[in-house]
Formats: C-alpha cells, structure tokens, sequence
C-alpha cells in the first residue's frame, strides 16, 4: 500500500514535472500558434545552466535562480532573432525551422560543455528525507518539486486569467490584428510568451536535473511527451495540459512500476522481465493514438482558432 | 538543345556521372570508404524519394518515416539470425511488412491533419522505437549483428562491394522515375491537389483519404526495400535507426535537396551525408597547415553551422537547392 | 412553400443549426425547384454561409433534413454530394494556386471520370480530361489563361475560374457562394453574362450581396435575416416586402444613395 503511495507521489511529481513543459508548449503554441520542437532544447539549458551556475555560486537556490534566468534571456533571443519569422507560416515550417535550431543547441552544448554530461549533485538539505505519514519516508527534493510546480501551476493560472497581461494572452490568442490595432505591441507580447514558456521550460530543466543526468539530447526524449500531453489535453489549454500531465504521469509512472508484476502472472518471468520496460514506455504513445483516435482535437479542445 | 542544358539539369547529369563513376575512381585510387561512404548516400537517398512522395508532393509531415528503414532491416536481421539468409525471402517481407505497418498507422493517422498528424506519425514512431529495444532475443537497445548477407542462390553476389553499389544505384533509379511516373498520373494530382487544398479536393468529389493512404502505404513499402539494403551494408540493425530524431534527418534530407522535385532528396542526402562525413576531413586538410590543432577542433564542431542554415533554407530558400538551381520557385 | 414535389430538385425542411448560444440556421425550410435560379440574401451574419456549409455537407446540421432530387443527403459526405450533382464554389477563393488554371478545372473533370487509382499514364496527356476541361475554361471566358498559374490570375479571373471549376464536375445543381464578392463592375456585369447563361441548362442557388445582380438574375429570392428566412418569393414581391426594406434593402438604398 505504502508502495503504490510513493509510486503516485512519484507520479504526481514527473506529471507536474511534464506540467511545466507542456504549459510552455502550449502557450506559445495556442497564442503564437508556433509549433516549437526547440523547446526541448530550452529544458536542456534551463539544466546545463543549473549544473554550472550551482557550481560556481555553490549554492543551489542561487544556481538555480541564475539558470533560470539565464535560460529566460537566451529563449527572448531565440524568439526575436530566429523564431518571429515563422509566424504566420506552415506549421510545417515551424516544425523544420525548430528542428533546425534543435540541432544547433546540440552542437553549441557540445561545443561548451563538452560531449560527456554534467551532474548535478544536490546540497544537503534536500537529500533528508521526510516523514509524510508513520514510517513513511518520501524524499524532501521530491516534495519540493511538487510544491514549487503547483505554486507555479496557480501563478499561470491567475496570471491567464486574472491580470491584464493574461487578458492581453488571451485576447492575442483569438484576435491577432484587433489586438494589434488596439495598440498592443504585439511583438513585445509574443516575446514575452515566449520568454514565459521558456523559463518554465528551463525551471522543469533544472529541476530534473539532480534527478536525470544532465545530457546532449535529453530535451527530445521529454520533448515527445509533453506533445502528446499537449495533444491529449488540447492544444491551447493550460488546464487541459495539466490534467493530460498529471495523468500521463502517473499512468506512466505507475504502469513501469506495476507491469511488471502484472505480466508475471501471464508470461514466465524472463518474458515478462523482457516486455516489461518496452511496453511501460510504449504506453502513452498508445494513449496518445487512442485519444487522437477517438477525440482529434484532444481531450480539452480550446474552441475558436 | 540548348534549352536543356538548364543549371539544374547540369547538376543533375553531373551527379549522375559522378554516382556511376564513383566506383570506378575508387578502384583506381584505392580508395574503398569512398564507395562505402556513396553506397550509404544512394540508400538514405532512396529513403528521402520514398518520403518525398508523401511529403514533398502529397503534404504529409511524417515524423515516423525511419521505422521503415528499421523494419526492413529487422527483417532481414531477424530472419538471418533464425537461419533464413536468402534474399527472396527476406525482401519481400521486409516490403511487405513495412507496407503493412504503413497501412496500419496511415488509416489511423490520415484523418487528422497538421500538427497532429506530425504527432501522430511520430508517436507511433516512438512505439515502434521502444519495440524494438524490447526485443530482448534479437540484441534490444545493442543492436543486431547481420554476419552474412542476403543470398539470391548465386544470381548475385550482394558481398561484392561494387556489385552491391550499383545494384543500389539502380534501384535508387528506378525509385526516383517510379516516383516521377506516379506524381504525374491521375493518382499523382489527387495527392499533389490534396496537398494544396485538400478541402477543395473533396468539394469537386475526391474521396481522398483512399488515396492519401495509398501513396503513404506506396512510400513505407519501397522505404522498407531501402531498409532491407541498408541492413546489408552496414552489417548491422538497431531500434537507433527507427528513433524520430533519424526521420528528422530524412525530412531534412528532402527539404534542403528540393520537395516536390524528382532529383531534390538525392541531392539533399548527398549534401548532408557530405558534409557530416567528409567535411570535416576537408576542413582539417585544409586547416591545419594554417591553424593546427584548432582545426581539428573546428573541423569537430562545423555542425553548429547545419541547424542556422537549415533554419535559413526553411526561411528564405523554401524550394531547397533544387529550387535554388530551377530559379524563383512559385511557393 | 413547396410545389409538386417532382418539381423540386432540392428541399430544405427544418435545418437548424447552433454555434455554442448563437443560432445561425433557424429551422430554415425551402424548395429549390428545377431549372429556377433562386437567390438568398441578407446581411452580414445572417447565416448564409453555414447554409452552403450544411447544404455541401461540410457542417452537420443540429436538426432537420435536406434532399436533393429526392434522396436524403442530410448525412452524405462532401464528396459525394458532389458526385451526386451538387457542386458548390467558395466565397473565399479556394483553388489550386500552385497549379495552372487549366490543371485545376481537369482535377475537377478527374473527379468524375471514374477512379484514379491509374499510377503509370501522365494526367496532362490524357484528352478526356483535357478536353472538357478548356471547354468549361471557355465557358467563363477564360480561354485565354488556361495556362496560368492561379497564383498570378487577378481576383476577377479566380472567381470565375471557381465557376468553371464547380461547371466541369458536369453538375444538376450550383451552390454559389458570392461568386461577384470583391469584384468591380466591369467583372461583374460580365460574370452576371455567364450566370445568365449559366441558367438556361442548370437550377443554381445564389448567395450574392450584389442586388443589381440579384435582381437581374433571380427567378425567387429568398431573404435569411439572423438565421431566419423572413420572406421568400418573385423578384418583385421581395421588392415590395416592408420588412425586407427594413432589414436589409432600405441599409443597401442607402448606401447606394
């Protein structure tokens, strides 16, 4: 019981992780309507900053704070060097261009850090872990990834839809031209979208950090999964995005932990070691199918676009 | 006659005398890479024409391309492992399989659009990916082994470098006129119409997911065939081949060569396979009497140059080198 | 409304259609009869467009029926509808562009020649296509560009190119949605020349703000206000009609000064 506890903790925690990507993703994609397969790429800064600046400052909240701005500037000049020349265009030429610019941040990191990967060894204070409930212990950077994810999560929520600046998001999503005339700098707007879903995609970076090894090419294997939370909450909602995180991380999460056993009782146990790991990772792809399958616009479709 | 001799023409006769020639000029300087290095060329360009077909001229952004590559090679993997290396079994299954699984993910793929498609395509990729590193017996995340090639009971001899090199110089041919026969029949202006207004299509009467699945099923077969080949050269098959990443290359591939142009992925998957491989050779020929070990290092890093100028091409160039070469491109 | 029923190539009975709280179809119900060119008019948001977007089946109506030549095609697939011999232009030009004009009225004769499962012959040799398609060029008076890229054909030409385009799918029926919108009246007057022509061989339904054209071509004008038809009859009874001056003609009187 105790198992499937930590398990969902576990879940909750990679799904708020994948929350924080997605929200970015689908910001930029619902307001800009720009497909960024780049924003990996900003997740892995946000993490190589981390593992540099904490090393330099040694101190964790500073390095992090640092990374995170850091990755916030280098997303503002990506967007107004590179990226506003998309806008308006095919998605098939967001998808190119950005895949374009995923090849140059791998060979910049490469260039700057070197091939092998960095680590990120976390400081003491967060190591402890933390007696939630009688004799269970869940680790404290876990917890904290999940307070400052759902502290995040509200602040985008009374960002959108509280102030005048999300009004402003909201009403460039639907209404590009009028919003113009009205005397928005639209440019500064997007940038600054933009830059948004950067530092979010930087902070979800840094965070998994000590977690994961900080590597060339760790964006495009969580760049894949938070498109298809995106695409299971609805391309354009942050509250669809949340829940299809939440979702696909437990599901994901529990499904690797429990399928295992789960196929013990109906294959031998070297088959069941075998298919085990290769059907937890195909399982929200199938997820993803099935949802485009049934429901094409995703699970929270944002109506006008 | 005159009129013919067009930049792009040139170009392309050019390249032609160089692919059949190639061989040739590596045996008389004996150098072999050259020829493993254009064989590699001549299959990933086969791949790009197969995915030309549908994305160049049918506008279907398929991010899962590089399964076929993979399933073709597993097949002829897989079934020389278990003791089957004859080639006429294990092509037309590696065909036969891919068109299969191309059946399979276009009728469920093909009734979205955009970027959902893109998604789709490339989430099916990534199922099939973590399939293969599954595959426990047949060598997982490491890869598969290929020790003998495919046999075609003495017709031809496939550990013959040359003979290898120009069979697939000829099925890559073959390949780009197919390609070219097709993009112009009847069938070939519903993909292309489909491509440029696909709801106008279906106004005038065209039911056109048949035949988008269709051209999708066409372009995963040959792919496999492409797969089955590459298999062979490189002795070896891992679930690295089907990866979304190595699709990625291929649509690079076929942008930066030219869409919608018969000779324009070739071309690109010359480009981009030059420049990884022989770039960097050059530059640090070139360099180091100039620069020394700094030209090592750059010759290293020339990559960070491929993604600013693949962005440059998407930006300014859109009809790729092709277009470059066949003047001011109408897109 | 309806007259013998043998006389009414396409009926509409009852078509309703909601957007979230906005009706933009209310329970709209007319006889389109044969050989007759029936315009509807009405202001800005009246709903005309989701009409033809229902009557093409490419928005599925919340309730009600629509039958062409008898048959229930309420639930028939845009393609079909066209093979059946509804054709339909678009008020926002909807062609071909990367293709030359000839090569889009040819897709067009492709789609009811048969399958084109053919992978081998070239298109552009094939006369049967060709053929009927310079001849619906000619028709609209665009004999002269067939082999112009859309892209470079002026706004006038694209209208008329929609006209051949929806003429070579050898239809019973044209759904015509604003075919003169944009135009100036030199394109206009020659486009109402094809129309007229246009109406001796085929019934048409019309959406068109332009009114000279409306009243020069329509045998009944329907007029749809907010998703309601609020009158429906001859040229001149429309005329005539209070309400419709009020709504709609007296704003056009004005404007026209």
């Amino acid at each position: 019981m105790l198992l499937l506890l930590e398990q969902c903790l576990n879940g909750l925690q990679f799904g708020l992780l994948l929350f924080l990507l997605a929200a970015g993703l689908t910001l930029v994609f619902g307001i800009m309507d720009l497909v960024n397969l780049a924003h990996g790429s900003l997740y892995m800064l946000g993490a190589y900053f981390a593992a540099t600046f904490v090393a330099w400052t040694d101190s964790f909240i500073a390095g992090a704070v640092l990374a995170l701005a850091a990755t916030l500037v280098v997303g503002m000049a990506v967007e107004v060097v590179a990226l506003r020349r998309l806008y308006g265009r095919d998605h098939l030429d967001h998808v190119l261009g950005t895949f374009g610019l995923i090849l140059f941040f791998n060979e910049l990191v490469r260039l700057i850090w070197g091939p092998a990967g960095l680590s990120l060894p976390l400081p003491m204070w967060l190591i402890y872990p933390v007696e939630i409930l009688p004799g269970f212990f869940y680790p404290t950077y876990r917890i904290a990834i999940i307070v400052t994810a759902l502290v995040v999560a509200l602040f985008l929520y009374v960002l959108v839809m509280r102030t005048r600046l999300g009004m402003l998001i909201r009403a460039g999503a639907s209404n590009r031209e009028m919003t113009g005339a009205l005397g928005v700098n639209i440019n500064l707007l997007y940038t600054l979208v933009f830059g948004l879903g950067a530092a979010l995609a930087g902070l979800a970076g840094l965070m998994q950090a000590p977690i994961l090894t900080v590597q060339i090419g760790m964006g495009e294997n969580i760049l894949i999964l938070a498109f298809v939370v995106i695409i299971i909450g609805g391309i354009g909602s942050i509250r669809g995005a949340f829940i299809a995180a939440i979702l696909v991380g437990l599901i994901d999460t529990i499904g690797r932990a429990f399928l295992p056993d789960l196929l013990r009782l109906i294959l031998t146990s070297r088959g069941a070691s075998t298919v085990a790991p290769a059907l937890s990772s195909m399982m929200i792809y199938l997820l993803m199918a099935i949802v485009l399958v049934l429901r094409p616009e995703g699970l929270f479709p944002v109506s006008s676009k | 006659m005159i009129a013919l001799l067009t930049p792009r023409n040139v170009v392309v006769a050019f390249l032609l005398l160089l692919l059949a020639a190639v061989p040739i000029y590596a045996a008389w300087t004996g150098n072999a890479f050259l020829v493993t290095l254009f064989t590699r060329i001549i299959i990933l360009g086969m791949a790009a024409t197969t995915l030309n077909l549908i994305l160049g001229y049918g506008g279907m952004v398929s991010f899962g391309h590089a399964v076929y590559l993979g399933i073709g090679g597993y097949a002829v993997g897989i079934l020389a492992y278990e003791g089957v290396t004859t080639g006429f079994v294990q092509w037309p299954l590696a065909i036969l399989v891919s068109a299969l699984f191309a059946l399979i993910v276009g009728a469920l793929s093909l009734r979205t659009r955009g970027v959902y498609f893109i998604m789709i395509t490339l989430a099916f990729a990534q199922l099939l990916y973590y399939f293969g590193v599954g595959l426990d017996r047949y060598g997982a995340d490491d890869g598969l082994s290929i020790r003998q090639r495919s046999q075609f009971a003495g017709l031809i001899n496939l550990s013959d470098r040359t003979l290898f090199y120009y069979l697939c110089l000829a099925l890559l041919l073959v390949t780009i006129y197919l390609t070219w026969r097709l993009v112009n029949s009847r069938f070939g202006m519903v993909i292309q119409g489909s491509r440029s207004n696909d709801r106008r299509m279906r106004a005038i009467g065209f039911p056109t997911f048949r035949y988008r699945l269709t051209a999708f099923v066409i372009a995963g077969a040959i792919c496999g065939l492409a797969g089955a080949l590459l298999a062979n050269h490189t002795g070896f098959i891992s679930p690295a081949t089907m990866h979304w990443t190595r699709s990625g290359d291929l649509i690079v591939m076929v942008v930066l060569g030219g869409m919608a142009s018969s000779f324009g992925p070739l071309i690109g998957a010359l480009v981009l396979l030059s420049l990884e491989e022989a770039l960097p050779i050059v530059i640090r020929a070139a360099a180091s009497p100039l620069f020394g070990d700094a030209a090592v290092r750059i010759a290293e890093y020339w990559q960070i140059v491929l993604g600013p100028l693949f962005l440059l091409v998407v930006l300014f160039a859109r009809g790729g080198i092709d277009g470059l070469l066949a003047g001011a491109r109408r897109d | 409304m309806t007259d013998a029923r043998v006389d009414t190539l396409l009926e509409i009975d009852g078509l309703t259609k909601r957007f979230g709280g906005v009706i933009a179809s209310d329970a709209i119900s007319l006889g389109v009869r044969k050989g007759e060119l029936h315009a509807i008019i009405g202001p800005n948001g009246a709903g005309k467009t989701t009409l033809i977007g229902q009557l093409a089946g490419e928005i599925a109506p919340d309730a009600g029926r629509i039958s062409f030549e008898g048959g229930d095609v309420t639930t028939l697939p845009t393609y079909r509808r066209s093979q059946i011999g509804l054709a339909r232009s678009f008020q926002i030009t909807s062609l071909f562009l990367d293709f030359t004009a000839l090569d889009n009225v040819a897709l067009a004769v492709q789609a009811h020649a048969g399958h084109s499962f053919h992978f081998w012959r070239s298109a552009r040799g094939e006369a049967d296509l060709r053929v009927p398609a310079r001849a619906a060029l000619a028709r609209v008076g665009l004999a002269e560009r067939s082999d112009v890229l859309v892209s470079n054909l002026s706004h006038g030409e694209h209208r008329q190119l929609e006209i051949a385009m929806a003429l070579a799918t050898t239809p019973r029926m044209l759904l015509l949605d604003e075919p003169m919108a944009g135009m100036g009246p030199e394109e206009s007057a020659r486009m109402v020349k094809t129309l007229r022509e246009l109406k001796r061989e085929l019934t048409i339904l019309l959406i068109e703000h332009d009114m000279e054209a409306v009243f020069a071509l329509a045998d009944r004008i329907t007029v749809l206000v907010y998703g309601r038809i609020i009158a429906s009859g001859s040229p001149e009874a429309i005329r005539a009609n209070a309400e419709v001056r009020q709504a709609y003609l007296g704003e056009q009187e004005q404007a026209h000064g």
